[in-house]
């Protein structure tokens, strides 16, 4: 056992960790003293608290790394939990599949990406990641192994599928995979002058479109204000992987690039991001197509992972890091609390270069604390820069808790107890399921706090 | 594809180093203590590519058990290209200081059972007049220092002897590699805090691969191990006493 400082992907927290390691998937759960509890980790890739666990332990599990089967004909891979997402799609894009769901970035563990029930571009079609897990293992601290599935201690299963690590430790898991025609995407770039216009776009974007996102100016006000493009893509045949077997069609080689060709190397005394760059930036990116309509193909990571080619991009953000702030609005509430959260955020001129808008589908979460569900997504990276950019995130906490929506706790450092517990009905239900020697930063504290 | 043995193959350079043959597809036959965790990596290993992968639970330490060993990969590889050995401990040097017992058992597994390993491997791709024997030594073997002597000397045995036998091998085609990792941060060394100069296991197998590739000699891993120790052999005795390493 050792003891190292530990912080998120947002950089705003770092403190000290008494760290745990889970090298086998037979390894037995590791006894830690009371009243000290343990948090299983991944890649500590979500962003705020729900990956620490200050004051205690966290549990590893990187070093489970091993596939444990894949059959090609039905796309049926199982692996152990510390496997990337990255390692699978370089094992599986060669022989036709891919993963069901794919968060933004492919640096995430399969148990990460199972306790957080992420999601993906094809939320409307696909569902959550959780949705496409077959079967998975968890081990609880008395060294039980339970075998959960939508069929088999589907209570648990439930309760870990976005459980954010709370109800033990998951060792593997069983994933269905889908099949695709080549390593590339054809991606259709749609500008939109504004709210309305996105909204009109996206019912008919969801149903010819297997992937769906938006990019929004966050500064862009007045009669720009939501102004952005919509990004439609699919899987298209072509490239040197795949069943075909086609000749490459000249787009990026390789299925899986290695990670980060850049890279922000040291971490940066202050931050990089600021009024100036952003505006640059974001009346750029909104430029960087002057035709209303333009059809790309690309290799699959430049449309799914884009960020994942700069190498500790979070350092953009200096010593005192940044926050994201995701929420999820019903749809009836969608319009008019998206142009409300989009009006506060240009006001207060603190936004960031990536405010992405997601419409998620019907399709149903399959986690009691499951994120997704139907209604409308906006995901905005804010510079920590303390009391004035809390005092927004309140502003915008009133206008998601008036419109009945919630934040993601993958995302989350700061909402307030009374926001997550309305935001997430059956918390109580799931708090049966905590595993006695679990805890993190993130539960204690929105169950403490007002 | 080539015909790989690895023993201490559970070990995480040698895992990682599998992993590399296995994307190339080759076939592989794993020795190692553990048998739950050696039929993990198997699996493992064949999800990657490799069409062929064997599995032998032995201790490199049971010496008598390495000859019916041989055979057994000799039968289900169809041949040797290259022997990866690659077991080892970490010694605790303060224990082992108190501790004759504990002493020679650590020279017993980090030298001696290397080299009678070495011994019969030898012979075998001798007569063959081909392949390549590769061998995880360390830094630690190129001057014993007080921190750390037992481990360091089992090393320089290891690293003298395939200096020889290199020597020796090289008349027949068979190539020698002496494999010298620094800092690498595997389970074997999870209780120590890290710090610049540690490297993953990931990179050291990529070294471990090209090293073997390209038939080199002596490889440094990561390569900036090479001018480090050249310093560190170099101090004048005198000035090496009164340092703490």
């Amino acid at each position: 056992m050792a003891s190292r400082v530990v912080s998120s992907w947002g950089n705003v927290i770092h403190a000290p960790h008494a760290l745990y390691d889970l090298r086998a998937r037979d390894d037995r759960f590791p006894q830690v003293a009371a009243p000290s509890k343990v948090l299983p980790f991944g890649n500590g890739r979500s962003y705020g608290d729900s990956c620490l666990n200050v004051g205690g332990a966290l549990l590893q599990t990187r070093a489970l790394d091993r596939f444990i089967a894949f059959d090609r004909d039905t796309g049926v891979l199982a692996c152990e939990a510390g496997v990337l997402l990255a390692d699978i799609l370089r094992l599986v894009v060669p022989q036709g599949w891919f993963l069901a769901a794919v968060p933004g970035t492919c640096y995430v563990t399969v148990g990460g990406a199972i306790a957080n029930d992420v999601h993906g571009k094809n939320h409307h079609r696909a569902g959550t990641f959780g949705g496409h897990i077959r079967r998975l293992e968890l081990l609880r601290s008395n060294d039980e192994r339970l075998v959960c599935s939508p069929t088999e201690n589907p209570q648990w299963f439930a309760a870990t599928v976005g459980g954010l690590g709370l109800t033990g430790v998951i060792t593997w898991a069983e994933l269905q995979l889908r099949p695709i025609p080549g390593p590339h995407v054809s991606v259709e770039t749609i500008r939109f002058a504004n709210l309305d216009e996105f909204f009109a776009l996206a019912g008919e974007a969801e149903s010819s479109a297997e992937y769906t996102v938006a990019w929004i100016d966050c500064l862009g006000r007045g009669k720009h204000l939501g102004r952005g493009l919509l990004q439609l893509a699919e899987h298209v045949p072509g490239g040197a992987a795949g069943p075909g077997g086609a000749a490459d069609s000249g787009v990026a080689a390789g299925p899986v690039a290695a990670p980060g060709k850049m890279s922000i190397p040291l971490p940066l005394p202050l931050s990089l991001v600021n009024a100036l760059s952003l505006r640059i930036f974001n009346t750029l990116y909104y430029r960087r197509q002057l035709a209303a309509r333009k059809r790309i193909t690309q290799n699959f990571q430049q449309f799914f992972f884009p960020l994942d080619g700069i190498a500790h991009w979070n350092r953009l953000y200096g010593p005192r890091g940044f926050y994201q702030y995701q929420c999820v609005v019903p749809t009836p509430t969608a319009p008019d609390a998206t142009a409300k959260l989009l009006e506060t955020i240009a006001r207060s001129g603190l936004g960031s270069f990536l405010a992405v808008l997601k419409r998620f589908g019907s399709v149903s979460s399959p986690g009691m604390l499951s994120f997704p569900r139907e209604g409308v997504t906006l995901a905005l990276d804010f510079p920590n820069k303390g009391a004035r950019v809390e005092r927004l995130f309140e502003s915008l906490d009133q206008i998601v808790g008036a419109a009945g929506g919630t934040l993601y706790p993958a995302k989350d450092g700061r909402m307030p107890g009374a926001l997550f517990r309305s935001g997430y009905p059956r918390w109580q239900e799931f708090s049966q399921y905590i595993d006695p020697a679990c805890s993190s930063s993130f539960w204690r504290r929105v169950l403490e706090q007002a | 594809m080539r015909k790989i043995l690895i023993v201490g193959a559970t070990s995480a350079i040698a895992e990682a180093a599998a992993r590399i043959f296995a994307e190339r597809g080759d076939a592989l036959y794993l020795v190692a203590r553990n048998e739950e965790r050696l039929a993990a990596v198997a699996a493992d290993l064949s999800v990657r590519g490799s069409p062929r992968v064997g599995c032998d639970v032995l201790d490199a330490n049971d010496l008598a058990g390495h000859e019916s060993m041989l055979a057994r990969a000799e039968v289900f590889l169809g041949g040797c290209d290259v022997a990866l050995i690659a077991h080892g401990t970490l010694s605790d040097q303060k224990a082992c200081e108190a501790s004759v017992e504990l002493t020679l058992q650590e020279i017993n597994t980090n030298a001696l059972s290397a080299v009678a390993l070495l011994t019969r491997i030898a012979n075998i791709l001798e007569r063959r007049r081909s392949g390549t024997i590769a061998v995880i030594s360390s830094v630690a073997g190129d001057r014993g220092r007080g921190s750390n002597y037992v481990y360091g000397s089992a090393k320089a045995l290891v690293t003298a002897f395939l200096s020889g036998l290199r020597q020796r091998l090289g008349k027949s085609g068979v190539n020698v590699v002496t494999i010298k990792p620094g800092f690498v941060d595997t389970p074997m060394t999870a209780a120590f805090a890290k710090g610049p100069l540690w490297a993953s296991p990931e990179r050291v197998a990529s070294g471990i691969a090209r090293a073997i590739d390209r038939q080199y000699g002596t490889v440094y891993l990561p390569a900036f191990w090479r001018p480090i120790m050249l310093i560190i052999r170099a101090i004048p005795e005198s000035v090496f006493l009164r340092l703490s390493l």
